[in-house]
């Protein structure tokens, strides 16, 4: 008896009865069913579900299967157009929710249209390589200690020569290193080239094409180069450089190819190709040591390599941790390790590579880019949803109808989504021209962007944003849709007035609040941001940097340009040093303590005796450098606190007069230097030291003093073209050098800024939808609350109440979220900060309050000045 | 042409339902064909055939009363149209008229 309770498989069930024509399923599952009973008396319950199923399978024949139903189809076809020409009507007929609607959308679009056209690009970058899924690149994690590894986009030239010796698998292999530009010079014609040294397997590994030379030998022998077709141009102005000689700095080089010019879309970009036998012969040349060659000097060196057909990755990655592991042996302190990078991950990976040889994106911007675009269409597509439930009071006679004369719940539910496609693809053509009027914004928010990303518009990408406009009209169109389908004919036609069962009042009011609390989260970050940027600008670094000119020298002898510069009155002073210090560049080496058993990474700044006094630094003990000439050996060293501390040196008085190993020399302490910010203030403070070598010096630091600064620097750069035709004039103010370093703080204000006032706009655009609606709807009821004596006052009171507490909710919601974000996630790594004060908080909050109130106050208000006469008299 | 001859398991399905009468649905008629000719008969055969019988207008077909069996699923029940026992007939009249021209020795030496 209890075979009763088991039943056939119910997947081969549901498969009978999809397939199975509805004439034909009745009595064919009866059949089956009951040679089902039969098998299960004889021959057990496993054997009785197999042959079920089996019989299913075998039943499926042509005349068991459903006919397409393309009758139906048909209908369904041809009611599209009745389902167009309603939605137009229905749009037509609410203009004020109409244009809400695609307003909105609109211009949440256009912030996605943008995002989806750098996305594309992005991910396109790379891709002309042949067989670029098979093109990998070797980066480096460092680790000193027991730190945070860092992760390192080059390599070492030794681990690329074992590679080539050691490793099996590898199909092809270039080893690279940067740094290879300088001055190129043609008889008379000289300009500065950017160029990258490259081994003779350049060409078999990356596809760039070379239109002259051969490809094999190109990069072969030392003194060899490779130059573009664009700097051909330039530079042999239409002569034939193939073979002809080149000025390289102070050498000279034999053209043996040309290539094409980097496209747009590499990541790795070019004006010329210099063979890596010529750096590996100046090494020799210059270096009696080989340093250079060591698995330890990592930082400037990269390899590109193409695995063999059929070899494995992860045999290679396992060749190549066998060889970190053997060096690692020999090491201290540091541990290097290596991975293997696609080359197509370059743009679009990890963004906390070093030392890329290109430009990258990283992934976590374009995340975040896409996290907060995302965010502003949701909010437009809340208001859709939200304005459309609330609306659906006076579409439901409609579905009523429709469904009495035999429409069925699908049909609706495509009637719906069919006007929300409408909808969203008519903001599609607003967003595109809006997008355009967003591009060249968006470009000039921070002068990188126009390296990375082009944004030209092409034809599949058209075809994306159809598909978004299409995917945005499906999702905001859903929950009205599906509401609206599911009405009862009955209840809809029978009742007169149902209000209550169309409000939704739950889902709406959710709706509203995640917008508000998205509003506000973006309101407040920016202001954070802004005041993030602002204590970064005005941050007190512990030296001046007022009215100085930082000029890079370019390559031109120090003293040369000094002297040109002297002769303009506005000059005070010049001092020389090696970099813009506080603006994030960092030159570093290894220091050991007095005891030589303590060593570490000490940054330093190469100087001259003017620079301290000049910048105003505070010494806390000792003395300035002394006046030496250029040629002198380096003796002294000025060092930060921090740094005495470490190397336990004692007090400042004390630290005087000892001697320090610094950089393969002994260095005597000649003074302290008060701790500042030498790196950014994202860091904190590390050891530090100004050293005496004016042979690293690199930039002359002006100290201006006129009433108009700008028009000095003209008269600076007047001089610098006098002199040096070859290199632009380099120079700017240390506050715009500092500007620039925060730049992504400004960056950020403006882009969530933005947004900012998009998604307020969106939100404030659904209030006050919401507050029409709920002021139409309860017309009546004010009016009969006025007749009995309800003052206008507090009807606004009334009727605003309930908006005021979703604002406040909001507000509970979006202030503790935001503070975490910033405080725990965000700014967290970042060494001095501002505090996130109760000013940044609350102007959020004022602002949204505000808006709302005026929103809705303004609706409520109409509604309750409205004469009571007029509105109960028709009934 | 379709619609007029029978194929020789058609006919069999046929005759099975003129001879189970009021109890002819698929699977008794699956039985029955089993219990006569001693072949093993696939549901999913004479299914198919007694679909294309109904096309061809030789058998009618109707659902008969729920019952607590098969599942609380109807069955469908077959009963021969006109046409279908003119065909019946005309078939075994061919059959006869053949079977009397044959002389009986001939049949001895089988």
């Amino acid at each position: 008896m209890n075979n009763k309770s088991i039943q056939p498989p119910k997947w081969a069930n549901r498969l009978l009865e999809w397939y199975c024509k509805p004439s034909l399923l009745e009595d064919l599952q009866g059949d089956l069913y009951e040679y089902f009973e039969r098998d299960l008396k004889e021959k057990g319950k496993r054997r009785a579900r197999i042959n079920y199923t089996v019989n299913v399978l075998k039943f499926f024949k042509p005349y068991t299967i459903k006919k397409l139903e393309i009758l139906d189809q048909l209908t369904q076809f041809i009611m599209f157009k009745n389902y167009f020409k309603t939605s137009l009507r229905s749009i037509a007929r609410n203009k004020l929710f109409s244009a809400i609607n695609v307003f909105g959308l609109a211009v949440s679009m256009s912030v996605c249209l943008l995002m989806i056209s750098i996305y594309t690009e992005i991910s396109d970058y790379d891709r002309f390589h042949q067989d670029v899924n098979n093109l990998y690149r070797i980066n480096n994690f460092q680790q000193y200690m027991e730190s945070e590894p860092n992760r390192f986009a080059s390599t070492s030239l030794y681990l690329g020569k074992r590679m080539k010796e050691d490793v099996p698998g590898i199909g092809a292999i270039t080893l690279l290193r940067r740094n290879a530009g300088g001055d190129a010079t043609v008889g008379e014609n000289t300009f500065p080239i950017s160029a990258i040294y490259a081994d003779e397997g350049f060409f078999d590994v990356l596809t760039f094409s070379l239109i002259r030379g051969n490809k094999s030998t190109a990069l072969l022998e030392p003194n060899s180069i490779v130059i573009t077709d664009e700097t051909a141009e330039k530079l042999f102005k239409g002569l034939d450089p193939l073979d002809q000689v080149l000025k390289l700095g102070k050498e000279d080089f034999k053209v043996t190819g040309v290539v094409e010019k980097p496209p747009f879309n590499s990541h790795m970009k070019f004006q010329a190709l210099v063979s890596m036998a010529t750096h590996e012969k100046r090494m020799n040349e210059e270096y009696e040591d080989s340093n250079w060659l060591n698995f330890s000097s990592m930082w400037m060196y990269y390899i590109y390599f193409r695995p063999e057909q059929g070899a494995a990755i992860s045999d290679i990655q396992a060749r190549l941790d066998i060889i970190c592991d053997e060096e690692n042996e020999k090491m201290e302190h540091t541990t290097i390790t290596t991975t293997i990078q696609p080359i197509t991950n370059i743009m679009t990976g990890p963004s906390n590579i070093s030392n890329q040889i290109g430009s990258s994106m990283g992934r976590e911007v374009l995340l975040i880019l896409a996290g907060l675009s995302f965010i502003v269409i949701l909010s437009a597509a809340f208001n859709y949803t939200n304005l459309s439930i609330a609306r659906s009071l006076r579409r439901s006679k409609e579905v009523g109808i429709r469904k009495v004369v035999g429409a069925k719940k699908g049909q609706v539910f495509n009637q719906f989504i069919v006007e929300a496609c409408i909808i969203s693809i008519g903001s599609l053509i607003i967003s595109y021209f809006l997008f355009f009027l967003l591009k060249p914004l968006f470009l000039t928010v921070n002068p990188n962007i126009q390296e990375i990303v082009k944004l030209e518009t092409n034809a599949s990408q058209l075809v994306y944003f159809l598909l978004f406009a299409l995917i945005v009209g499906l999702v905001a169109g859903f929950l009205p849709a599906m509401f609206l389908s599911k009405l009862k004919a009955i209840t809809v036609l029978k009742t007169d007035s149902n209000t209550k069962l169309f409000s939704r009042i739950t889902l709406r009011k959710s709706l509203l609040v995640v917008q508000f609390t998205l509003s506000l989260m973006f309101i407040i970050a920016a202001s954070i941001a802004n005041k993030q940027f602002k204590y970064a600008m005005n941050y007190d670094l512990g030296f001046t940097t007022e009215n100085v000119l930082n000029v890079q020298l370019e390559g031109n002898d120090a003293a040369d340009i000094e002297a040109i510069f002297k002769r303009i009155p506005e000059v005070q002073e010049i001092s020389r040093t090696s970099h813009v210090l506080s603006v994030g560049s960092t030159y570093g080496t290894q220091m050991f303590s007095e005891d030589k058993l303590d060593s570490g990474t000490v940054y330093y700044s190469s100087i001259d005796h003017k620079y301290i006094p000049m910048m105003e630094h505070r010494l806390l003990a000792g003395s300035n450098f002394p006046e030496k000439s250029a040629v002198e050996k380096e003796e002294s060293i000025i060092l930060n606190e921090t740094a005495l501390k470490k190397y336990n040196l004692g007090t400042p008085d004390e630290a005087i007069g000892k001697i320090v190993e610094f950089d393969d020399q002994d260095l005597m302490i000649i003074g302290v230097v008060e701790d500042f910010n030498n790196q950014t203030i994202l860091s904190k403070i590390e050891p530090f030291a100004f050293r005496h070598n004016l042979s690293d010096t690199y930039v002359l630091s002006l100290k201006l003093s006129s009433n108009d600064i700008i028009v000095t620097r003209d008269k600076i750069k007047a001089e610098w073209d006098a002199f040096d035709s070859v290199h632009e004039f380099n120079g700017s103010f240390y506050k715009d050098n500092i500007e620039r370093a925060y730049q992504e703080f400004s960056t950020l204000t403006t882009i969530i800024g933005f947004l900012a006032f998009l998604t307020i706009c969106i939100a404030s655009l659904g209030l006050l939808g919401m507050g029409v609606y709920t002021a139409e709807t309860r017309l009546k009821e004010i009016s009969i609350r006025k007749v009995l004596g309800a003052t206008e006052g507090s009807l606004v009171k009334l009727l605003s109440k309930s908006f005021m507490l979703l604002l406040l909710l909001a507000a509970a919601i979006a202030l503790p979220i935001t503070y975490f974000l910033f405080d725990a996630v965000i700014l967290v790594n970042q060494a001095y900060r501002a505090p996130i004060g109760v000013l940044e908080l609350s102007v959020g909050v004022v602002i949204i309050f505000a808006i709302g109130f005026v929103t809705i106050g303004s609706q409520t208000w109409k509604a309750a000045k409205a004469n009571p006469a007029q509105t109960l008299r028709s009934e | 042409m379709k619609g007029t001859n029978l194929g020789e398991f058609e006919e069999l399905v046929l005759l099975t339902i003129a001879a189970l009468m009021e109890e002819a649905y698929s699977v008794s008629i699956c039985d029955e064909i089993e219990k006569v000719s001693g072949r093993e008969v696939k549901l999913s055969v004479v299914h198919a055939v007694l679909n294309r019988l109904e096309k061809k207008g030789f058998v009618n077909s109707h659902l008969g009363e729920p019952t607590s069996e098969r599942g609380g699923r109807r069955k469908r029940f077959f009963t021969v149209t006109h046409a279908g026992k003119v065909a019946l007939t005309k078939i075994k009249e061919q059959r006869d008229q053949l079977w009397s021209v044959i002389p009986e020795f001939k049949l001895n030496f089988i």
